[in-house]
Order: C-alpha cells, then sequence, then structure tokens
C-alpha cells in the first residue's frame, strides 16, 4: 500500500453513518464498528445498525417503490447509469477506500472499480430491456389477447459479499433496483467503508429518497429480522454461509419472500451470470393478464 | 318466470375401475410396503369406488429410488426422443378422455360438463405444449446454461386433480427431470389411470412414480432429502410449513398456494357478461379453486341492481347430480371440505353479513353445497378474508377505482383478480394496479398452457405455464 493511499482516509478518521430516506442517521441504537488497517490502527468506524434501523430502511423503500416503479424504464435507466458516472468521478476516492485495510492491493481495486463501473451500465441498459426477454405475448388456444410482464416485487433486502465489497454491493443492488424496486443494502465484512460512503454517491445520483437505503453492520445479526419482516418483498443476496443462507430462506415461510441466493463460488467478476436477465426472476412477478379479441 | 324444468341426461359412458390399486413405482403397479390400503368414495353419492394403496415412509423411499435410477438415462435421452413420449401421452389422453373425464367426476364431484370440456382439453393440451418444448429449451434461456433440476416431489390438490397433474408433470418432464407423485388423498383414481396411459406409451419405468395416501405419505415425500425439488399445490398454511422444511436444504421449491382473488365490476361494464363472469368465478368447480373470485366488489351506484341480476341468474343453477350433463353445480369433494365451507357460511351470518342462497332440491345422499352469496359484508369479516374453497360469495362495493384498488389489493393472497369495464384505459391501469398473478379483464377463469399461472405474496411463488413456467423445472446458470 502506498503512503499516498493511506493518507486519504488516515487523516479523516470519523464515523460513518447510514442511508436511509435520503438522509444520513446514525443508528439509531448508537452503536458503531471500528475499522482497522492491516496494523490494527483505527482507521474509522461505521454505524452499526439495528433492527430498529432496517425497520426504518423498509419503511422509507416502502414510501418510495411506488413512484419508482412507476418511473419510465428509461428514467430508470438513467438514474442507474447516473451511478456509473458517480462511481468514476470518485475512483481514486474508491479504490483508497477498497485498500484501506490493506488486505487489496491499488491495482486489484481499481480492477474492482472498473468492473463496478461495467456493472452500473449492464443494469443501465437492461431496464427497457427486460420486459423484452421475460414477458411477451401469449399464444392461447382461444379468441384472447394475452401478456406477461415482469414487475418488481416490491421492497428487496440486498445482502452484499463480504469480498470485493463495491462489486459485491452492486451486484446485488443493481438487478433489484433496474426493474422497480425500492432496496435496503446491507452491507458487512470487515472493509465496509465503501459501503458506507455509497450512500453519497446514491444521493448525489438522482435516486429517488429512500430507493435505495443503505446499512452498515453485521449481516448475521440482521438476517433473522430480514427473514421475519412482512414487508419485505424480496431477498438477493451473495456470500452467505450456510447457516445465514437458511436462516435467511426461513423468511420464505413466514410471508413468502422470494429469495435469491448467490452460491458463495459465484465469481462476481463473471458478467455471463452477473449481468444476465436469469438473475432477476424471483425479484419480479410475471402478471399475465388476459382480454377478449372479438367484434 | 317460468320455470325450466331438465330431464335427467346422465352420462353413460362405462368406466372400469379395479378392486383395488397398488403403487405405481419403476413401472408397476406394486403392493404398499405399508400393507395398507384406503377406500375412496364418490363425494355425490358415499359409495365407495375402490380401496387405494396408502404409501409410507418406506413406499416414499422406494419410489424416489426408483426415480432417481431413472434420471439418468432419462436426461441422456434426446430432446426429440422425450419430445416423442410427451406427444404420445398427449394423444392418448386426448383418445381417451371421455373415460378419464367420468372418472374424474365420479372421484371428484365436479360436474362431467367441466371435466369433459374444461379439464380434459386443457390437460391434453398441457402435455402437447410441454412436449414441444423438449428440444426448445435453449431457445427458452437464451446465454444460460441450463441443466434439469434432477428428481421432482410433486404433490397436488383434489380439485383439479388430472389438470394438476399435467402441470406438474407435463414442465417436469420436458426439462429432463423424474418425478414422484402424491395425487389428493380424495382424489387419485385418475392419476392411476394415467400411470396406465404412461406405461402403455412406453414411458421408461421410473420417470413417473405415483404413490398415493394422505397426510403422513405426504409429509414423507415432501421432506425426503432424495429429491432435489418440491412443487406443491394446496394450501397457504401448508405451503409455509413446506418451505420452512426445506430451508437451507439447497433443494428447489414452487408453491401455489390459495387465494381470495378479487372481483371487480365497474357501472360501465356490459353487465350481462359480467353477470356469467361472476357466474364462472365462483361457482365453477362448487367454487373449489384457488384462484376464485370470492370477493365481489360492485360500483356502489350499480350494486342494488348488479346483485339482484345476480340473484336471478343463481336461481338457474342445477346443483345436482355430476353425472348428469345438465349440472352446473355438482358434489363438494368430501365431507370434510363441506362441513368446513358450512362453518363458514355459519360464521358469515353470525358476523352480520346477510346470506342469499339457490333454491331448488338437493340430492339426499352426497355432499352438496347451494350456491350462495353474502351482502353486507365488511373486509374485516372472516368470509372476506379467509379462503374457503367452496361455492360462497362475499359482496362489497366501492364508489371509485382508486377505491377498488386498495380493497382489491387489503390482502395478504395475490393469485388472480377479475375486472369488467368497457373502458380500455381503466381496464389496462387496474391490470397494472392490482396485485395478482393473474388478471382477467372482461372474463375470467381463462387457462391456457402458454400463458403462465402463479401467484404473488402468499398465493406462493413460481409460474406454472409457458416459457416461464419452464424455470421451475430447470437449473438455470446453477440456480
Amino acid at each position: 500500500m502506498t503512503s499516498n493511499n493511506t493518507s486519504t482516509v488516515q487523516g479523516v478518521v470519523k464515523t460513518y453513518k447510514l442511508f436511509i430516506n435520503g438522509a444520513f442517521p446514525r443508528s439509531e441504537s448508537g452503536r458503531s464498528l471500528a475499522v482497522k488497517n492491516a496494523k490494527g490502527r483505527v482507521l474509522a468506524h461505521v454505524s452499526h445498525a439495528s433492527r430498529k434501523d432496517l425497520r426504518d430502511a423498509v419503511e422509507a423503500a416502502h414510501g418510495a417503490q411506488t413512484k419508482w416503479a412507476n418511473a419510465t424504464a428509461y428514467n430508470r435507466g438513467q438514474v442507474l447509469y447516473r451511478i456509473a458516472e458517480m462511481i468514476q468521478a470518485r475512483e481514486e476516492e474508491c479504490v483508497a477506500l477498497l485498500c484501506a485495510t490493506g488486505k487489496v492491493t491499488p491495482s486489484a481495486a481499481r480492477k474492482e472499480v472498473a468492473l463496478s463501473i461495467e456493472r452500473c451500465i449492464a443494469w443501465a441498459g437492461w431496464t427497457d430491456k427486460i420486459g423484452a426477454i421475460l414477458g411477451g405475448k401469449q399464444p392461447v388456444a382461444g379468441p384472447y389477447l394475452v401478456y406477461s410482464s415482469p414487475e418488481p416485487v416490491g421492497v428487496v433486502v440486498a445482502i452484499a459479499p463480504a469480498e470485493q465489497p463495491l462489486l459485491g454491493l452492486l451486484s446485488v443492488l443493481l438487478p433489484a433496483l433496474a426493474v422497480g424496486n425500492a432496496v435496503v443494502l446491507c452491507c458487512g465484512g470487515p472493509n465496509p467503508l465503501i459501503a458506507a460512503t455509497f450512500g453519497e454517491a446514491l444521493a448525489t445520483s438522482d435516486v429517488p429518497a429512500g430507493v435505495a437505503n443503505v446499512l452498515t453492520g453485521k449481516i448475521a445479526e440482521l438476517i433473522p429480522w430480514i427473514a421475519s419482516h412482512r414487508d419485505v418483498q424480496g431477498c438477493i443476496a451473495a456470500g452467505l454461509s450456510k447457516a445465514d443462507a437458511r436462516a435467511l430462506e426461513l423468511g420464505i415461510a413466514e410471508n413468502m419472500k422470494r429469495v435469491t441466493i448467490l452460491d458463495r463460488n459465484t465469481n462476481l467478476a463473471d458478467p455471463a451470470v452477473l449481468h444476465s436477465p436469469w438473475i432477476v426472476e424471483k425479484l419480479v412477478e410475471i402478471k399475465t393478464v388476459w382480454h377478449p379479441s372479438a367484434l | 318466470m317460468t320455470d325450466i324444468e331438465y330431464a335427467p341426461a346422465p352420462e353413460t359412458v362405462p368406466v372400469e375401475i379395479a378392486a383395488r390399486y397398488g403403487l405405481f413405482i419403476d413401472g408397476h403397479f406394486v403392493a404398499p410396503r405399508s400393507g395398507k390400503y384406503r377406500v375412496t368414495t364418490n363425494p355425490a353419492t358415499e359409495q365407495p369406488l375402490t380401496e387405494v394403496a396408502e404409501a409410507n415412509a418406506k413406499d416414499v423411499d422406494l419410489a424416489v429410488a426408483s426415480a432417481r435410477k431413472a434420471l439418468k438415462p432419462w436426461m441422456k435421452l434426446s430432446a426429440s426422443a422425450r419430445a416423442q413420449f410427451l406427444f404420445r401421452i398427449a394423444r392418448r389422453i386426448q383418445e381417451r378422455s371421455r373415460e378419464l373425464a367420468v372418472l374424474e367426476t365420479l372421484d371428484s364431484g365436479k360436474p362431467i360438463k367441466e371435466s369433459r370440456d374444461d379439464d380434459l382439453p386443457l390437460v391434453a393440451q398441457h402435455f402437447f405444449h410441454h412436449a414441444g418444448w423438449c428440444d426448445k429449451l435453449a431457445y427458452a434461456f437464451p446465454g444460460a446454461k441450463l441443466e434439469p433440476v434432477g428428481v421432482c416431489g410433486q404433490v397436488i390438490p383434489w380439485n383439479f386433480p388430472l389438470l394438476m397433474l399435467a402441470w406438474k408433470i407435463a414442465p417436469a418432464l420436458a426439462c429432463g427431470n423424474t418425478v414422484v407423485l402424491k395425487p389428493a388423498e380424495t382424489t387419485p383414481l385418475t392419476a392411476l389411470r394415467l400411470a396406465e396411459i404412461f406405461d402403455e406409451c412406453g414411458l421408461p419405468p421410473g420417470v413417473v412414480n405415483i404413490i398415493t395416501g394422505g397426510p403422513e405419505a405426504g409429509k414423507a415425500l415432501i421432506a425426503h432429502d432424495g429429491l432435489d425439488k418440491v412443487a406443491f399445490t394446496g394450501s397457504t398454511e401448508v405451503g409455509k410449513a413446506i418451505a420452512a422444511t426445506l430451508a437451507g436444504t439447497g433443494r428447489k421449491l414452487t408453491l401455489e398456494l390459495g387465494g381470495k382473488s378479487p372481483h371487480i365490476i365497474f357501472a360501465d361494464a356490459a353487465i350481462d357478461q359480467a353477470i356469467e363472469g361472476v357466474v364462472s368465478g365462483i361457482w365453477f368447480n362448487q367454487g373449489e379453486v384457488c384462484c376464485a373470485g370470492s370477493r365481489l366488489f360492485v360500483e356502489e351506484r350499480i350494486l342494488h341492481t348488479f346483485i339482484e341480476r345476480l340473484k336471478a341468474r343463481m336461481q338457474t343453477l342445477r346443483v345436482g347430480d355430476p353425472m348428469d350433463k345438465n349440472t352446473d353445480v355438482g358434489a363438494i369433494n368430501s365431507k370434510e371440505q363441506l362441513e368446513r365451507i358450512q362453518h363458514f357460511i355459519k360464521l358469515g351470518a353470525a358476523e352480520g353479513a346477510t346470506q342469499f342462497e339457490c333454491g331448488g332440491a338437493l340430492p339426499t345422499k352426497g355432499y352438496f353445497c347451494r350456491p350462495c352469496l353474502f351482502t353486507n359484508v365488511q373486509p374485516s369479516h372472516t368470509i372476506a378474508r379467509e379462503e374457503i374453497f367452496g361455492p360462497v360469495l362475499s359482496v362489497m362495493s366501492f364508489r371509485t377505482p382508486e377505491e377498488a384498488i386498495q380493497r382489491a389489493n387489503n390482502t395478504n393472497y395475490g393469485l388472480s383478480a377479475g375486472v369488467w369495464t368497457e373502458k380500455g384505459a381503466k381496464a389496462l391501469e387496474m391490470a397494472a394496479r392490482l396485485k395478482a398473478g393473474v388478471i382477467w379483464l372482461n372474463t375470467f377463469n381463462r387457462f391456457d398452457p402458454s400463458a403462465p399461472f402463479g401467484g404473488y405474496r402468499e398465493s406462493g411463488f413460481g409460474r406454472e405455464g409457458g416459457r416461464q413456467g419452464l424455470r421451475a423445472y430447470l437449473k438455470v446458470d446453477g440456480r
């Protein structure tokens, strides 16, 4: 790690806040987690989100979801593209934050940022095309016009993997946003700094308040509350342990949440899987509409 | 109105029923390890039809092992060969459809008119549709890596015994899976007859195994660790228990569960057609339909006249012998279900709603229930919230489209919704805003193998039918 990279964070030891409903509150619990560099020195603190913070974020997401879903797909695409622009503009800061804990080389961090921007662009382009892939007119045996189309499930909790924190959080966040869901993004892992600052990029990316909310903290602690929350319609998660995956799947039994779990072996860098429309199948509902067709 | 008396018009096609049926495992009918049999009766007469094996955990083991053994050769078979089996099965169902319809009606109590004109044509079409998918799966999910899921455990309900079987088995086989299917304990006969057809069509042993029995067999199948996937159609309560059982196992799951579907009538609807839609929506198959339009919302300014006309139409429904070709409403599937429906009807009256029911005499034997509707229903009433699965309609009203949407969506379910209006833009906006997997505009209860069917929210997840329905039986990019 170069001294240049560490200086940007070492000089600014602060507590990063959560991002809920377009604002930056501290955790209502008052808790925070220390983020340390390779030598064990505290670089910063991040808010340690509680069950109540999760509830607030879900409520904010509910308030924002309908409007986001009703925005034109063209509009949603432009907003996601704007996220790419904001990450590009903050490239140096992103690299520094990814390197801050001393686990990642600057070249790996740079590669991760480049892949992250590609991921944003890919999903920005999907918003007005995914309906053509997942839906369509159905050739029924009768005088009816029948069409099926994907609709957002509603509020989705996206759980980011610990590894490759920027690419990871975008991989679970963007597919959910692209199809019109409002999202509560939960980030844990040893380096939550990028997640903790990601709200700032969102706040300046024309993402309407409440559409994307970011919580930092301990994933395992939040999972039972995510699973049991009856106003969460879907979850997408990557990097979960077996026990956490099971705990999340129990949420299906609670209110029939739609749960997508990306296997721990999933290669986050692979666009064949992570830019594919098949990843959003449980983030949408297929609605089929019938109408008679006759003179 | 003049009385119209119909002379009896009984369906007379004779259908052979064996004295006893075993389990269909590995291509043969075998005696159950349990040594137990259960009598299955005709709900319209309460007369026993035959006795059917009662599978236990041991039997389930054998069936799952048979499906596992059959999986590799079935997966390796060319797609075209798989298609040929399914096409042939579809053809044999068409050829034997009268026999199957009669058997379905005898075992389930549904009117012969419906099993003959609705169930059986859809069953054959479902196999035919999926036969064609076998060699086209790669085009259904372009760019993805596809594999069959593996061995599927499928548990189906008693309301559309053969149709639910077709919805489960046809896509599973088309995608290269093998199955163990358990029909409902009160309606096992047509599934066993279809096993004979599978055998007759030369389907390799073990590709389809049919085990009969009650909840014990169902639970043993669903929890079996030799399965790769579970598909269930039935109640939300059982569906949730299954989801909890499967959490963390890595086995795939699709659920098609209950509903309390709204049926919305605007003042600008074509009223005569809307009346027919409401009748089909709640009294088709005695209301024993997961997507039944059991909550009727009528725009307030036509409420009175609409209900009067609906009541008049109700009086023309012929309730009785399901084997009579004129019968509109047959027998309730079982004594247990009849008692459940009667419990809800009592509760409706006790909670303050006003009941109106069809007149006319009911047969003295058998499980019959007069179609009825309740007015003065509040959204908080039990009959407006819980799935009854019977010929009971709850009528409410609304003033504005916003109110209709809000009240219609005020449920944990989301299987279907119906809307009647002659205004195109209004119909389409309603379709967009109702939270349900199937929306019927100016029609109701339409089904087709190419049109995905399935619910939002607690009505389950996954779709059956169409390209989207294949997803339940394929691993796409390893998931």
